[in-house]
């Protein structure tokens, strides 16, 4: 290899662009991270397979037990969320997409290369957020309404079915949705206080399913309290259209606002150990 | 540029860097030297900005590396080989490094160019040599064309090629006048590479100075002596105030004295010479000696008083 050629510069010859760095070439940067690695192809990939098809297979499962099914159960069967409850499974995948997002840069080393380009550290995960959240958003909503579709048409009569017109149908698409790009971004906020990738996967698995596990597990009266709390019911109430923030459960969007106040809480958490913790 | 004071680094009860104060100038290669462990990436991440230091502080440009309007620009660092993502293309990581500091395409292109990856740039980097990775690194610290460069052990990984072609490149961005500071623990590639060393033992400075003076300074000259009549001769040498030490391979080092009075000196006893040879210590034993200083926290003399006490 022959010497490079390097441009040559004088010492204060160097004519920097004007203003500085900012949101806008981060936001630029943060979308380039996520579409030049697989993991995000696979994650939402995944999110949109498993979302549509489950919700597919359970109205199509429903549709066929219909005859058969008691008068009881055909009275509290809710169209809506039998087609939206396969997005519990997706929440999976967008967590650990939200997770991956701040945890491969520790995992691979890039973060240190991230800080160098811009070392104002709450700035870049902010821009992290808003790219992850956009994404995650755009892909929730699109598995959420295809589902909602597919499943009600799946669920023709003489079963009985929504469409978006039928009361708090809408409502429950476009909530769960949201609650899907929520949960991403909450896992996001894990993952930045956490730093590793197995240790935040477990602390977002732990919190989504174990923990209402050990919930059920106590006595009734401590269970009744706290279990409204929990994001996984208040994903589930935001599925259904019959829900009405019952006794033991928020209102959907009370509940859709819990999880905000969370993830709002563990990114700004996330934001302040960025700058204190060395990178 | 790049300035230090007092720059202090603690984990925990360890000292990792300890009141180091320095300065990196512009228009020449300026090597950081010292054994692993010594605190060279630790200096390097604090100039970056990256760890914060516990006390003391350093800039680049009169800045701190926070404070850079655009960081790319004034500032490229290669600070570990193959710190890339391995599902992203090597063009895909300098492009995202780019972004943020509004770099165009044509500037990725050049850099792959210029480090010699434009044929794999779309490939996966996880496939990557670490000679390869290296490289990538290299091109990323480029990629903001920046006055000052910092390379922290940047040949690890390359074959011979490759390494000239480091030096070469080093040497070249320092002509243009650029501030090129380049850690190693190899004091021989430094004294091929940098005009300038900056030595650390234990996080402390030990020297500042010139590649040059480093070798001139050493207090390791001296003079080897192969003789049937040794300890005749070392008595004498002795009496007359030289400090020698028989090495293992049977030769006797004799310092204070030099060739010439060694050699009249033997020819008053009488006593045959079989060997009469100045040495002057090699950067590398010039550099050891500095740095195990520091290791066993001694003064200088250290190596002389090992000797006479073994005479005696």
């Amino acid at each position: 290899m022959s010497t490079p050629a390097v441009n040559p510069v004088g010492t204060s010859m160097k004519i920097l662009p004007t203003g500085h760095y900012g949101i806008s070439g981060l936001l630029r940067s943060e979308w380039t991270k996520l579409r030049t690695v697989r993991s995000t192809m696979w994650t939402l990939g995944i999110t949109v397979v498993i979302g549509i098809g489950i919700s597919a297979l359970a109205t199509a499962e429903t549709r066929s037990h219909w005859a058969t099914m008691s008068p009881g159960d055909r009275l509290s069967f809710d169209p809506t969320s039998t087609s939206l409850t396969a997005l519990l499974f997706c929440q999976l995948a967008i967590g650990v997409l939200g997770v991956l997002v701040m945890s491969a840069e520790y995992g691979t080393g890039t973060i240190r290369a991230t800080f160098s380009a811009a070392p104002r550290r709450p700035l870049v995960l902010a821009a992290k957020g808003a790219v992850f959240g956009a994404v995650a958003l755009v892909v929730s909503e699109v598995v959420a309404f295809v589902s909602f579709l597919v499943g009600q048409a799946l669920l023709s009569a003489p079963a009985a079915h929504a469409s978006l017109s039928t009361p708090g149908a809408l409502r429950a698409v476009v909530g769960t949705g949201l609650y899907l790009a929520v949960i991403g971004l909450f896992a996001l906020g894990l993952a930045t206080v956490i730093r590793h990738t197995a240790g935040a996967i477990s602390a977002f698995v732990g919190i989504l399913l174990v923990v209402p596990i050990i919930v059920q597990a106590l006595p009734n009266s401590i269970q009744e309290g706290i279990r409204r709390f929990l994001p996984l019911r208040i994903g589930v109430e935001m599925m259904s259209v019959n829900s009405g923030g019952g006794l033991h459960s928020f209102a959907p969007w009370t509940g859709l606002f819990v999880l905000c106040a969370y993830t709002a809480v563990l990114l700004a958490i996330g934001g302040v150990l960025l700058v204190s913790r060395d990178a | 540029m790049i300035e230090a004071t007092s720059l202090t680094k603690r984990y925990g009860d360890k000292l990792a860097v300890d009141q180091l104060s320095f300065g990196v100038r512009a228009g020449v290669v300026t090597g950081f030297l010292g054994p692993n462990g010594a605190g060279k990436s630790t200096t390097m991440r604090m100039i970056m900005g990256l760890d914060a230091p516990s006390s003391g502080g350093v800039t680049v440009n009169g800045r701190h590396y926070h404070d850079l309007p655009w960081p790319l620009h004034e500032v490229g660092a290669l600070l570990e080989a193959k710190a890339i993502h391995p599902g992203r293309s090597a063009r895909a990581h300098l492009q995202m490094l780019a972004e943020v500091n509004q770099i165009g395409r044509a500037r990725v292109d050049e850099v792959l160019e210029i480090v010699g990856l434009t044929s794999v740039a779309g490939q996966r980097a996880g496939k990557f040599s670490l000679g390869m990775g290296q490289r990538l690194g290299i091109a990323a610290a480029l990629l903001g064309d920046p006055e000052v460069l910092l390379f922290d052990e940047p040949v690890n990984g390359l074959d011979p090629d490759g390494i000239r072609w480091v030096r070469n490149l080093l040497r070249g961005l320092a002509s243009e006048g650029r501030t090129v500071f380049v850690s190693s623990h190899l004091m021989s590639e430094m004294a091929l590479t940098a005009d300038e060393v900056i030595i650390i033992g234990q996080g402390r400075l030990i020297a500042q100075l010139p590649t040059g003076e480093l070798l001139a300074q050493s207090s390791q000259r001296f003079v080897r002596v192969r003789s049937p009549g040794l300890a005749v001769l070392q008595a004498r040498l002795d009496h007359e105030g030289a400090l020698t030490a028989v090495e293992e391979d049977g030769s006797l080092s004799v310092r204070g004295l030099d060739e010439v009075a060694i050699g009249e000196l033997a020819a008053t006893i009488p006593v045959v010479l079989h060997e009469l040879a100045p040495q002057s210590a090699s950067l590398e034993e010039a550099y050891m000696e500095l740095t195990e200083d520091s290791v066993e926290f001694h003064g200088g003399e250290t190596s002389m008083t090992m000797s006479t006490g073994e005479r005696a």
